[in-house]
């Protein structure tokens, strides 16, 4: 895609809201002229439709429903019918106005996620000012002034509801004409449907914590290793994993094993459609909706421009594949040149499964379907062991670097450590993002600190070295041979938003006992937490370490975390921070709403533990 | 019937499972685990012997009620049966201390113990239960119990396990002697059908040794044998 004609909005046709629902329009063409088949189409146009509702007054009525994605029935917590939530279209100015009606037998509640607003209109039950959820049969009116425009969602906080089917899209129009162009406009809702009930997913978990993960390694995995590399080096290797009893493959702690993955509400065998004509910019804005699946996404044939991350405009970046966590979302631009189907292939991070759609010119025509990668082995870096590793001088030792040649010298001597050699081929990017920064980042680090409440049973590893991994893709995406997307490449479109040097800093160390099925920050659960107090007006920079196996997806709700990528002048806003295992990342955080306000990790079976209260106050 | 328990135990986890509702970080649940039950047949015996080795707990995070029992019977009769009662506490990231009662019902007399273990999972992946009993008039006993998971497929499972028990005083009633009373070692294969429920096959070797040795041979025994074994393991 040409970044420049991408870049300049005089040139920018905007017709977003016209051409929203206009694929409605081009299925009944097709039906029209007799092409295809009626079911087909019918189903097609049905999806085209979005089911959106606009404008600034909205009726929601929260509900069970019957649905079915696996061929068996079963009870979902819908909003409006349907599973996902209708999109919400709103404009960037207005005052929207939610009126919620609960008519499940239990409570419930709905928060916008991303979204800047009062804290008694963010609707988290016991956390945000004055709000208890919402009873069974009461209504609750949600209104607030929409104060920024991107793609969000929303969904419930209270229970385990969001994984039964409470989630959908927020789409804000802005005020001024976007900076990019594009002539459809899609909303690409990836999520995680079982027909389990979601408190017997969490007690399995707490009985046995590998319940999901049916891609341990094996027998055939350690014939390999041996055969490769011996047994002495296939011992070495696999002593500090056996020692610290982890497993390489504890990538979700539940995956398709019970999970069907949907795009849009649709699985992977119905698949979801969006139509574009040849030559046409198609702005797709995928939201992870999922309680507990991160996906990697990718369109073979299509690069990707990201040009919004959790719904704010970064300067574009052109790629293969991104990552996406639980709660993020992004905006990609693409530009078929012909008149082929494309899949919108979307894998989750342990390989498990993968949700599916197609974007193409005839609804007939059906796009190859690519591969899923081989699941991907946790390496020493994602332990937070870099430095051991770099301490032993054999950084060549590293599952994720075997079969990589000897990065250049320069890379050699600048990093060691194994995590910084996967940068070299990511970096070889066009946006001029060097990736030093991560160098500078982490040259001066003091040793890292475990609070002692990080020791006891409830804690089954801590860091030794966690390093900031920016221009890591990540378990599974290093050195795949695609332009990934990293956070090294987030760089906001304008220049920061606040440009004062943070006032203070803290540390938050994410916690947990995967065997348990224990999780916590510093050691401390939320039940057993005190709030963190915070000062409105002061710039705090907030430091993530990550002493689990797993990726965090932490969301701060309320204010804005402009993540440190390596241009302190251009920090991107977000929502959700993804903390990669065994890493360090930082951002900055302008305290300016006052009140009660929830943090935590957004994979829902994390959260109860992995949580805090955030009370903002005057002086 | 002592097994009531079973029974009550199942109806228990059922109905806590069930209650185990929304959102708390730290649910009151329970649970049934059959590790074996099985068949065990050996060259020359006349009756197969049906080995039950179960637990069950309910309990929290950090703080669970243990009941453990294992029993052997055959041609209907029970040959051996033990019963624990114990309070288990997490300290330690992968280890759990556990205290409290044991008893003995069969062979008769009956013992009581009191039983102080430590059970989980050792580096390399050995999940080990080692527990030390104190029981009447000053006798000590000790138990082993290691087993490892080595995972042929990710559902072929083989399971390499010994089991050590040793005793300060002989008991001769029970057919026990002091010191290293016996070693058994199995190699079981299951499949997990679902991770709840496999059915497996196995080897099963053991063997008694010094005191407890001779009593066995004077009663007129073999103090070492080797069983193939089939059965299941299950737990909800």
């Amino acid at each position: 895609m040409n970044l420049k004609q991408l870049f300049h909005p005089q040139d920018a046709v905007c017709l977003p809201r016209r051409r929203f629902v206009q694929g409605l329009a081009m299925a009944g063409v097709y039906a029209s002229t007799g092409l295809g088949s009626h079911s087909v189409l019918a189903a097609i146009m049905r999806q085209q439709n979005q089911n959106v509702l606009k404008g600034n007054q909205f009726d929601l009525t929260i509900s069970e429903q019957t649905v079915n994605f696996t061929g068996v029935a079963r009870k979902a917590t819908a909003i409006n019918g349907t599973v996902p939530a209708p999109i919400l279209r709103w404009r960037e100015g207005d005052q929207v106005t939610l009126r919620v009606t609960n008519m499940l037998p239990e409570s419930s509640s709905i928060h916008w996620h991303g979204i800047i607003l009062p804290s008694a209109m963010d609707g988290v039950p016991n956390i945000a000012d004055n709000f208890k959820g919402i009873r069974p049969g009461e209504t609750f009116t949600y209104r607030f002034p929409v104060l920024q425009s991107g793609t969000y969602w929303y969904h419930s906080h209270s229970g385990f509801q969001e994984q039964t089917g409470m989630y959908g899209a927020i789409v804000i129009d802005p005020k001024e004409p976007e900076p990019f162009s594009y002539d459809r406009d899609y909303v690409v809702m990836l999520s995680d449907w079982s027909d389990e009930d979601p408190n017997d997913i969490y007690a399995k978990l707490k009985k046995l914590s590998h319940y999901y993960n049916f891609n341990e390694r094996t027998h055939s995995d350690l014939m390999e290793d041996i055969r490769e590399k011996g047994l002495e080096q296939t011992w070495n290797d696999r002593a500090m994993w056996n020692e610290m009893r982890m497993s390489q493959r504890d990538l979700s702690d539940v995956t398709g094993y019970t999970y069907t993955f949907l795009m849009n509400g649709q699985t992977p065998a119905d698949g979801w459609t969006g139509l574009f004509n040849r030559g046409e910019k198609v702005r797709l804005r995928f939201i992870n909706g999922s309680a507990m699946s991160f996906f990697d996404v990718r369109i073979p044939g299509l690069k990707m421009t990201v040009v919004a991350a959790d719904g704010q405009n970064v300067q574009p970046v052109s790629v293969d594949e991104f990552r996406i966590g639980v709660a993020e979302t992004y905006d990609v631009i693409v530009e078929p040149k012909d008149d082929s189907a494309y899949a919108l292939f979307a894998q989750a991070i342990d390989r498990s499964g993968y949700a599916l759609g197609t974007l193409t010119p005839d609804p007939m025509l059906k796009a190859e379907v690519p591969d899923m990668d081989p699941v991907p082995d946790l390496t020493h870096a994602d332990m937070g062991m870099g430095h051991m590793m770099h301490d032993m001088g054999n950084p060549m030792s590293m599952e994720s670097t075997g079969s990589m040649p000897m990065k250049s010298p320069q890379t050699e001597m600048k990093c060691g450590a194994s995590m910084n050699m996967d940068r070299s081929q990511n970096n070889m990017s066009d946006t001029g993002m060097s990736g030093t920064s991560d160098m500078d980042m982490n040259a001066n680090l003091p040793p890292v600190n475990h609070a002692p409440t990080e020791f006891g049973p409830h804690v089954d590893m801590r860091s030794d070295s966690p390093r900031y991994r920016l221009d890591d893709p990540g378990v599974g995406l290093r050195n795949n041979g695609r332009r990934v997307l990293t956070y090294a490449d987030l760089k906001n479109l304008r220049t920061s938003h606040d440009m004062r040097e943070p006032d203070r800093e803290l540390e938050l160390h994410l916690t947990g006992n995967m065997g348990r099925y224990m999780w916590s920050i510093n050691g401390v659960k939320f039940a057993d937490a005190e709030p963190l107090r915070w000062k409105l007006g002061e710039l705090i920079r907030i430091t993530f370490v990550n002493d689990t196996m797993m990726n965090h997806p932490m969301h701060l709700h309320g204010m804005w975390s402009d993540l440190e990528t390596g241009d302190n002048d251009y920090l991107p806003r977000k929502h959700t921070v993804v903390v990669q295992p065994g890493s360090r990342i930082s951002y900055r955080v302008t305290v300016d709403a006052e009140g009660g306000w929830a943090y935590h990790c957004h994979l829902l079976y994390h959260m109860m533990g992995m949580f805090r209260k955030v009370e903002v106050s005057r002086g | 019937m002592k097994y009531y328990w079973l029974i009550i135990a199942m109806t228990l986890v059922h109905s806590v499972n069930s209650q185990a509702a929304g959102m708390e970080d730290d649910p009151l649940l329970a649970m049934i685990k059959i590790e074996k039950l099985e068949m065990q047949d050996a060259d020359g015996d006349e009756h197969k012997p049906l080995v039950l080795d179960a637990s069950a707990w309910i309990g929290k995070d950090l703080h669970k009620l243990y009941i453990k029992t294992e029993v052997e019977r055959v041609a209907g009769d029970t040959e051996e049966a033990e019963l624990q009662l114990l309070y288990s506490r997490a300290l330690y990231p992968f280890w759990d201390v556990q205290i409290g009662w044991r008893r003995d019902f069969d062979p008769q007399p009956e013992r009581n113990w009191l039983a102080l273990g430590l059970q989980g999972l050792a580096p390399y992946m050995f999940e080990v239960d080692a527990v030390l009993f104190v029981g009447e008039s000053g006798r000590v006993g000790a138990r082993l119990d290691a087993e490892y998971e080595y995972m042929f497929t990710q559902r072929w499972v083989l399971t390499p396990e010994i089991e050590i028990n040793a005793y300060s005083k002989d008991d001769t009633s029970r057919g026990i002697g002091s010191g290293i009373a016996d070693l058994s070692a199995g190699l079981r294969l299951r499949y997990e059908i679902r991770r709840e429920f496999a059915p497996y096959i196995g080897i099963n070797w053991n063997r008694q040794f010094s005191n407890t040795a001779d009593i066995t041979r004077a009663a007129g025994e073999d103090s070492s044998d080797t069983q193939l074994v089939a059965g299941i393991r299950a737990w909800f």
